[in-house]
């Protein structure tokens, strides 16, 4: 049995690599990709490789429900889009819904679950009158402390979900809590921030679906995305300066795909700048070093310094068996811990964690 | 970890398991099923806490899809949960056929499906006709080639509930029944292995002549069903028909259209078999 998710990083990183898989290998490749939410991103991987006929048809039907995850991202985004027909700013598609609406590399197979949107922080009032109000969106839960720690120390609404769809939709102002150390600058993202082209879907021959641009829509200027150098940066500071890690593998095969499609003279250098004024270098340059050491993506020389700890990130995005379970406990917890840390300075995680203990305890 | 391997219609399954006691049940219900090399799907079995490990030994349901809030089944109830197990794979992310939550029996190459909701009786209904000149095809679901609208057997252990358990350990005196499993969250509950021309053929399509939606306990009467109406409960009986796109609703549409369908009431096993058949010889 495989020890570790080397198997599917190998297997993303280069197909021809799941030739030499026994069944026993290709069993255990398919639940560490379902697990790791990228068998889609694999099925699109392996469109052109000789596999038995199980594993075709196993693919196969990954594909058919990343283009079904795909068609209903991009409904989502067209729902929103018209409940905030009346809001004059720009609405900002982040994450899987942006690549697949930007008709991104990293968008193909992606696994897609909530829907995630930016907006200016002094509009949320608005946007969030109009969601509830004209989308049909409503409060998923309501707790008082939960509802005002989002406000005051997020960077993001709470959760709203579908009255009707069952779909959710994260309203975000910035990409990192407020009280994380990084305060990146929102405002300039929203700025750079670029119209997509109005998409419909339309898979090409059964195979790679892919958007097209069509020009008939009454607005066309109000759905964006963010610049290239954001997009990576935001996917950067989503993985090392707020979650655990969890999910990593993904996040991080998002970012290769787009430094590998975004890779152009000048990209590297407004890259180093944009981060910088972001105050996310660290989590940007690990970023790219990570993936140049598991993904093999294309990184300037002097991206390349290896740094001691990297091993310790390896060891837990890679920590997952051929049955699909997470493995390497404690390295998971002290990423987590980590998380935490990171996201609050001590004497708030504390009262943060007695306010939680105590409820849960009311709560028995 | 102690490791099955299964075979049911198109579908394999992989179950890994923390005990080596749901292992041996499945192996020696399913004995006659063909054993897999590579696995469609993985189901895992484990303990929810190791606390859960030793005292009141629980089973939580687990594997390549999941239910975010399942709660995890008593020990004892472990072969269920291996089921449920097979059949969420089956219902969240089986993609290659229209998925229908119904039952199904063949004869002469044609099949008839029944659906409904839990305790409309489409399990037992199936696995009585299986006794009684038909193949048994399934008693979960029905799977519908996109193609061709042929319906595929899925013919996994016959799941038995409350009553029908004394009604079927009547009727099949040389039946392999697994264990009893009482106060499960569905009530009693005992598989049965299905016939064994059922498994012999599980690779064996038939075409859908009839689709019947039964419904027990109610004074016999059959009623026509409009397709408008047909259409809006067969959705509704399938997992997969959004995810499917537009392949999915060709396959449901043509389903519609050329399979009739009825409602019937019953209040016994022999008076819907009687029904059934007089159906069967009108309509297909």
């Amino acid at each position: 049995m495989k020890r570790d998710a080397m198997l599917l990083v190998q297997a993303l990183r280069d197909p021809a690599s799941t030739r030499s898989l026994d069944a026993e290998g290709l069993t255990a490749l398919i639940a560490m990709a379902r697990a790791e939410q990228l068998i889609g991103t694999l099925a699109y991987r392996l469109a052109d490789e000789a596999v038995p006929p199980k594993v075709a048809d196993i693919l196969s039907d990954a594909r058919t429900n990343a283009e079904y995850q795909r068609r209903s991202a991009l409904w989502e985004a067209d729902c929103a889009r018209r409940a905030l027909a009346d809001y004059p700013g720009k609405v900002v598609l982040l994450k899987g819904t942006a690549y697949v609406a930007a008709a991104l590399q990293a968008g193909e197979g992606r696994h897609i679950g909530d829907l995630d949107i930016m907006v200016a922080r002094e509009d949320l009032p608005q946007v969030e009158a109009l969601l509830l109000k004209k989308g049909g969106w409503e409060w998923v839960k309501e707790d008082a402390y939960d509802d005002s720690y989002y406000r005051d120390h997020m960077h993001e609404l709470p959760p709203l979900i579908h009255k009707e769809r069952d779909r959710m939709i994260d309203v975000h102002h910035t990409i990192l809590p407020l009280t994380a150390r990084a305060r990146p600058d929102a405002g300039a993202m929203l700025a750079e921030a670029s119209a997509i082209k109005p998409v419909r879907p339309e898979p090409v021959e059964g195979r790679v679906a892919r958007t097209r641009a069509s020009t008939s829509s009454a607005r066309t200027d109000q759905l964006c995305v963010l610049s290239p150098q954001d997009m990576v940066i935001h996917s950067a500071a989503h993985l090392f300066a707020d979650g655990d890690l969890a999910g990593g593998l993904r996040n991080l095969w998002d970012i290769h795909c787009l430094l590998t499609e975004f890779d152009s003279a000048n990209f590297w250098t407004e890259l180093t700048n944009r981060a910088k004024h972001h105050q996310l270098t660290e989590p940007v340059a690990r970023t790219a070093r990570l993936g140049n050491h598991l993904y093999g993506t294309k990184i300037p020389k002097d991206w390349q310094r290896w740094n001691a700890r990297d091993k310790w990130y390896i060891r837990r995005l890679t920590a997952r068996d051929g049955w699909g379970r997470p493995t390497r406990k404690f390295i998971c917890l002290i990423f987590y811990i980590r998380s935490h840390w990171l996201r609050m300075p001590p004497l708030m995680l504390a009262r943060h964690l007695f306010t939680k203990w105590r409820k849960a305890k009311d709560k028995k | 970890v102690h490791e099955f391997r299964v075979q049911v219609g198109p579908a394999a399954f992989r179950i890994g398991s923390r005990w080596a006691q749901p292992v041996a049940q499945l192996a020696s219900l399913y004995a006659d099923y063909p054993k897999p090399d590579i696995a469609d799907f993985t189901v895992r079995l484990d303990a929810p806490s190791m606390l859960r490990r030793f005292v009141r030994r629980q089973v939580a349901i687990d594997g390549d899809y999941m239910l975010p809030d399942a709660v995890p089944l008593p020990f004892g109830q472990a072969l269920l949960a291996a089921e449920m197990g097979m059949n969420l794979q089956m219902a969240l992310g089986w993609r290659r056929h229209l998925l229908l939550h119904a039952s199904a029996v063949e004869r002469e190459g044609r099949a008839l499906i029944m659906t409904g909701l839990s305790g409309s009786g489409k399990s037992t209904l199936s696995a009585l006709l299986g006794n009684r000149g038909w193949r048994f095809m399934g008693d979960e679901f029905v799977l519908l080639d996109l193609e061709s609208g042929a319906a595929v057997p899925f013919p996994r252990l016959i799941s038995l509930k409350n009553e029908a358990i004394g009604a079927m350990q009547a009727t099949v005196l040389d039946g392999t029944f697994g264990p009893l499993m009482s106060g499960t969250p569905k009530g009693d509950i005992r598989h049965l292995v299905p016939p064994t021309d059922a498994i012999v053929r599980m690779a064996e399509p038939a075409q859908p002549a009839l689709l019947l939606f039964p419904r027990f306990g109610y004074r016999g009467a059959v009623r026509e069903v409009a397709p408008g109406e047909n259409f809006m409960r067969m959705t509704q009986a399938s997992t997969n028909y959004v995810a499917l796109g537009e392949a999915g609703f060709k396959a449901m549409a043509r389903f519609i259209q050329t399979v009739p369908a009825r409602a019937i009431d019953y209040q016994n096993g022999d008076e819907a078999i009687a029904l059934v058949e007089k159906l069967w010889e009108r309509l297909a």
